[in-house]
This record gives structure tokens, sequence and C-alpha cells, in this order.
């Protein structure tokens, strides 16, 4: 044990003891952190995942931008509970097109993880406006506001590049329609089929009830969708993970 | 045996002296020492008994092969278990017949309410008062019908439910395109009329001509309105939107239109069955 001895030399050189510390805390990442990235059954395999609209894309803008994730998680924990209230227990696959995720860590408001196509899209918009409007007992700020703020279309094109940047998988096409992709999808009249066929089960509706493109649109279809895509019918959860 | 306790004094010190101060050089509380040793001795046996080292493949699954997917699972198995043979009979009883067997009715009213409160409350309330767009359960006014069998309609196909064919679908059309201003104002005048409400005598019987010509066909001759259409009885004193002459002005130019989620294939038939029975039980149902 004499090389205990030199535990003085470590004690007397902040630089050594700087290096070492680093050594040993970066142990604790390399053993938990980085087999995530290459085990092959850190994400699951399943049927429906696809990356965000571009109108979608901006209501997650929109949602962090507000800092709804300080309140509400989207992250179903696998507990029986958890699992008998929002659905199904989240999985990794159904956050690997989010940069950064959204799980959040407390909530005040329940999670959001599976709220898509839960309630109306008016009771979206009402509980948007004034929360305390149709659940009395909220403490949910309000957001009325997102109603008057118009959308700029022409954004959304520089947005999926900065997503695909990132590892999002939007193809050229994809990129090159954004724009009319992201007008499209509240214009049920439009010509939505393609957009559609570029992003199964994207939902095209006027979501927000007023003719203007607004914020409240943009945030109230990707509630829509959240937690929609992946098809559990086909997904069988491997247990020794 | 314990040692003598050791003054303060008998200590080495480091060796180290500012200004006059020293630093003792004393052992570790003993019992800090032991908790430490014990915690790396748990380790140990975690390590074994549980998924902890990762592999290229994955990680050491364990000698006990836990997994909290596992045992999410084998929870919900277990509860799902327990409740099998009640849930059994429960799908096997018509709505109608639930109400008969008090152990059964007690079984589909607090399934229900826990439906209730974590998919329904949300638009309906949580006491089912409802809200203004967001229809009462309790009272016994109701757009679609209030028996059993209309209620388990509504909630497996809901209402306006673009995704699911069956769904409930009325259409009121926008009568600001269709009709003048002086038009709806009479109509809203005679609703006042049939609802019992203060109203302007002229207006109203206009209105009441107009109404004949294009509100009577859904609504009924005397605005009792219609289940089979979904439309809204106007002749009593419970309103969705609002009874008063410029709600109803404002419901009549723009329509309105309340949409209900389908829960069929989102919740088990069982589900819908008891929250069927809790809605039909809370006192509307007919």
């Amino acid at each position: 044990m004499s090389f205990l001895k030199n535990h003085k030399k470590v004690e007397r050189n902040a630089t050594l003891l700087m290096v070492l510390s680093l050594g040993v805390v970066s142990i604790g990442g390399i053993v938990e952190i980085a087999p995530l990235f290459y085990l092959e059954n850190t994400i699951e395999k399943v049927e429906g995942m696809r990356p965000y609209t571009p109108l979608e894309l901006e209501g997650r803008n929109i949602y962090i931008r507000e800092g709804c994730y300080t309140c509400h998680s989207q992250m179903i924990r696998p507990l029986r509970d958890e699992v008998e209230r929002y659905g199904h227990y989240s999985l990794a696959v159904e956050s690997v097109y989010d940069h950064p995720f959204q799980w959040g860590s407390k909530r005040t408001g329940p999670d959001l993880a599976r709220v898509g196509a839960r309630y109306s899209d008016e009771w979206h918009v009402d509980h948007l406006a004034d929360p305390r409007s149709v659940v009395p007992e909220s403490i949910m700020p309000t957001y009325g506001f997102l109603l008057n703020n118009k959308l700029k279309p022409e954004e959304s094109k520089a947005l999926l590049i900065a997503n695909s940047r990132v590892g999002v998988p939007y193809t050229e096409e994809m990129i090159e329609n954004a724009e009319a992709d992201f007008k499209v999808q509240v214009d049920p009249d439009g010509d939505w089929e393609e957009m559609v066929a570029r992003y199964p089960k994207a939902q095209v509706r006027n979501f927000d009830g007023q003719d203007e493109l607004t914020e409240m649109d943009a945030l109230v279809a990707y509630l829509q969708m959240l937690g929609t895509l992946v098809d559990f019918s086909t997904f069988q959860p491997e247990i020794s993970r | 045996m314990r040692k003598k306790k050791m003054n303060d004094e008998d200590y080495p010190t480091t060796g180290h002296e500012w200004d006059g101060i020293r630093e003792y050089d004393k052992p570790m509380p003993r019992w800090w020492l032991w908790t430490f040793y014990l915690t790396i001795v748990f380790s140990v046996g975690y390590v074994i008994a549980y998924p902890a080292i990762p592999l290229l493949k994955g990680a050491t699954p364990g000698l006990l092969e836990y997994s909290s997917r596992g045992e999410v699972r084998e929870n919900i198995e277990l509860v799902n278990g327990q409740n099998a043979a009640i849930e059994a009979k429960l799908l096997a009883t018509p709505l109608a017949e639930i109400s008969a067997d008090p152990e059964l009715s007690r079984f589909a009213t607090a399934g229900g309410g826990a439906v209730f409160r974590t998919y329904c409350a949300q638009c309906h309330g949580a006491g089912a008062q409802g809200f203004k767009g967001y229809p009462n359960l309790q009272d016994d006014d109701w757009l679609w019908g209030g028996n059993i069998e209309s209620i388990a309609l509504t909630v497996r196909h809901g209402i306006r439910h673009d995704a699911d064919e069956d769904t409930r679908y009325s259409e009121m059309p926008k009568f600001g395109e269709i009709l003048e201003s002086e038009e709806i104002a009479n109509l809203a005048q005679y609703v006042s009329l049939i609802s019992g409400q203060e109203y302007d005598k002229a207006a109203a019987a206009q209105g009441k001509i107009s109404f004949g010509d294009n509100c009577s066909s859904c609504h009924g001759d005397a605005g009792l309105g219609d289940v089979e259409q979904g439309a809204p009885n106007l002749a009593d004193a419970l309103w969705l939107y609002g009874g008063d002459v410029e709600t109803v002005t404002e419901s009549i130019t723009n329509s309105r239109f309340g949409v209900m989620p389908a829960w069929q294939g989102r919740i088990t038939e069982a589900q819908i069955k008891q929250v069927t029975f809790y809605v039909h039980q809370l006192g509307g149902g007919e």
C-alpha cells in the first residue's frame, strides 16, 4: 500500500487532482451512458414512428418556448398506476426525433406523452385560452395570446434543416415542401394527400377554428399527435431490458 | 475491548501548521466506516442479483432476472387476474341488466368512476357537471339520448369524431350565411319565447314563421329537439352554450359543433361498459 503515500502529491497539485478526479467521474459515464449508444436494444423496433410535420415541429417549439415542460412531463413510467392512467409506458424510440427530448422532471400538471386524440381541438383551445373554464381547480397560466400570434410558414424550411443537421432524417423532399406542408395541415380542403404520404398519420384540420394560421394551430397540432404514432398492436416488449 | 477514551491532545496531527493552527489526524468514525464497507458488500450482491454490467449485446440480467417492464406487466396481470371473473360477467351481461346485480353494479360504478375521472372529467368536469360547450351529464337533457344504449354508442363512437365511421354526426348550417341578420334576431326572440324567457312580441311572431321554415325539421315544430339527429331541445331552461339572446344569436349565426373523441379501441370493452353505466347512474339516465 505504499502507493497511497503518493496521495500527498495529488493533494498538493490542483491540476493533477482535477485530471484524476475527472478520470474517476468519467468511469461512471462510460459504464452507464456509453453502452446506450452501442447496445442495439436501447431503441425499440416499432412501427409508426416518423419525424414531426413542419406544423407539429413549430408547435413543439412553442411548447418549449412557453416552458410547458416545467410542469408537464412526457414520460410515462413503467408503473401500473401510470400505465392505467396515461396508457402504455413511454418507449425510448418515441423520443428519437426530439431535440431536445421533453421528458420533463416534474408533474404539476398531468403527463402529456399520450394526450394526442384524447380530447377535442375545441377543448384544447378553450383550455389553453382559459384553463379554469373547463378545469376549475387548474393552476395553469392562460395562453389565449397564442390565438393572436400569426405564424411564419416560410421559416419552417429552416427549422427542418436545423433538425436534419442534428440527426432527424428529413428527406430532401420533406425539406423542399416544408412551407407547403406547413400550410396544408390546417386546410382540410387543400391537397394534403402528399403531405400525409410524407408524414403518415398526420392529422389535417383547422385546429384552432380560426381562419388565420396562428400559434394555437401549431401547438394544438403538436398536442394532438403526441403518443399517437407508435402502433402498439405490433409492438412486442423485450422483457430482458 | 474499547480503548480508554483518548484526549484530543493525544492524537497525532497532520504535521501542518498555519499561524499556529494545527490539524488533528483523527480516524473516521467507526459507524461511518462500517456503513461504507457494508455498502460495498451490498453492491456486490446487487450486481449479482440485478441487471448491472453492460456487455456487448446487453447488460448482465442478474440472477433474479428483474426488469421494470416485466414487473409492470406482472402487476397489471395480477390485477386483471383478480378482476377476470367479474369482468367476464360484466362483458356477458347486457347493459340494461347490470343494475339488477348489486355486485356487478358496484364493480361497474367504481371502475366507471375511475375511467370517467381519467378520460372524461377534463371536458365534462370532475362531477360531470359540464361547462359551456361541454354537456352536463347529470341533468335529464340529452342531445343524443340518455338511455343506456345511447350513452354506450356515444362513448364508443364519439361525436363528430372524423376517424370513426359510426360517429354521431349532425351539422347545423351557419345561418349567418343564409339568413338576414334581422331574421336571425327574430329567431332569437322566438327561441326566448319558447324557452320561457322575456321576448319581443312582434319579432317573435316573425321568428316563429322563420323557425318553421328553417329550424323545425331538426328541432321540431315546438322546438323540443330530436335526439335522433342530435338536435337540442330549445324549449327548456338547459343550455349548452347559453340561452340569452346574444348567445343564441351567435349560435344561429355561426353554428356550433362540439366534438367528442371515440373511445372504442382506446379503452377496453369492459371499461366502455363501466363508464356507460357510471354516467347512466349519475342521475340523468333514462
